[in-house]
């Protein structure tokens, strides 16, 4: 499908989505920079972002969840196993390009076998 | 330190993630123009957002010619999670100057995000500059991005889809996930959030994924409450540096 939106409309929505996500990213470094010490807590917490938010960029591309006709966990062989396979990669050896490498070549072999 | 030679050791770190971000970008450049966005503005867009799913998405809702203000909310809530990066590594650029608390900023990305903090978390602010070390790792990150959604744009339908290079992008994210699993707290964040994640997947504007973050910090907190450990701190320097 094409839009029907001229060009102008286009890059208003361009600059406005641009606008919103750069505040996103310069919300807390601005807040925080004014702050002296960081409570503990809130450290704490921050603690667990990285493992969270990754964990839930990566779960979600190998396994989805189908609502109908019941709710059931859906899932491409080839992508597990590939995953699977890049996850063990990525423990052992900490390598990303190795991570990479391994992951597309397991899910290319896996979509040439069926 | 020197400059150099951190901004180099951010840039050896990026160097594999850049190999899963070209295909990806090739992506959003081809998708762009299939939708109808001129080549030039679909370059424009990767400059001006600067994040690889949220502008799918907009991508994606400007093809069927969705009302602008979806389009616009769409593209901005799908990077609420950037608000929770920006939270993480504020502490380690306190001591910037402005100019550079804002060019950190605008290239803040999930790659940038956690190569950085884990090298953080590693190393003494006097043995490792966060500011040339971050942006060692950032730069070369919107670099190739902004040439990959060129070529895509221009190449147009001949990026081939049966490959999946997509998967790329979530195989980056997979190799950078292990380094942050630090001991078991994190690791049940980690676990939590994902099967969250699959369960929010279905909610609208990405928000499964914000959700599945708060959960997984959640859950990390309420283990480490449990085992008397809460706060876990120490990794962030009482004072930033002053860069």
């Amino acid at each position: 499908m094409t839009t029907a939106y001229d060009p102008r409309t286009i890059w208003l929505i361009i600059l406005a989505a641009g606008l919103g996500t750069y505040v996103l990213r310069l919300s807390f470094i601005l807040l925080f920079g004014r702050i002296r010490q960081l409570p503990p807590t809130v450290e704490g917490l921050l603690r667990f972002v990285p493992a969270a938010v990754l964990a839930a960029l990566v779960v979600p591309a190998v396994v989805s969840l189908s609502l109908t006709p019941a709710p059931a966990l859906s899932f491409r062989t080839g992508r597990v196993l590939a995953a699977v396979i890049a996850a063990l990669v990525a423990w052992r050896t900490g390598n990303i390009l190795a991570t990479i490498g391994v992951g597309m070549a397991a899910l290319w072999g896996f979509g040439a076998l069926g | 330190m020197s400059v150099r030679g951190d901004y180099l050791a951010g840039a050896r770190a990026v160097a594999p993630v850049l190999v899963g971000i070209v295909p990806f970008g090739l992506i959003a450049g081809a998708t762009a123009v299939a939708a109808g966005i001129p080549p030039f503005q679909a370059v424009a867009m990767s400059v001006i957002v600067f994040a690889g799913a949220s502008q799918l998405a907009a991508i994606d809702l400007i093809g069927r010619t969705a009302p602008v203000g979806v389009v616009v909310l769409t593209a901005v809530v799908v990077n609420l999670r950037l608000t929770m990066y920006s939270a993480s590594i504020a502490p380690y650029f306190r001591g910037f100057r402005a100019p550079a608390k804002w060019i950190s900023a605008y290239v803040l990305t999930d790659q940038a995000y956690a190569l950085s903090l884990t090298e953080f978390r590693e190393t003494a602010p006097d043995e490792r500059s966060r500011l040339w070390f971050y942006l060692g790792a950032a730069t070369p990150l919107w670099l190739v991005w902004q040439v990959a959604t060129a070529v895509g744009a221009v190449l147009g339908a001949s990026v081939p889809e049966g490959l999946s290079l997509g998967f790329a992008v979530p195989l980056t994210f997979l190799a950078l996930l292990f380094p942050a699993i630090e001991d078991r707290p994190t690791a049940g964040a980690a676990l939590v959030a994902g099967v969250v994640a699959v369960a929010g997947a279905p909610l609208p504007f990405n928000l499964g994924l914000v959700a599945a973050a708060i959960a997984g910090v959640a859950a990390g907190t309420l283990l480490e409450m449990r085992a008397g450990t809460f706060p876990t701190t120490g990794h962030v320097p009482d004072d930033g540096e002053s860069a």
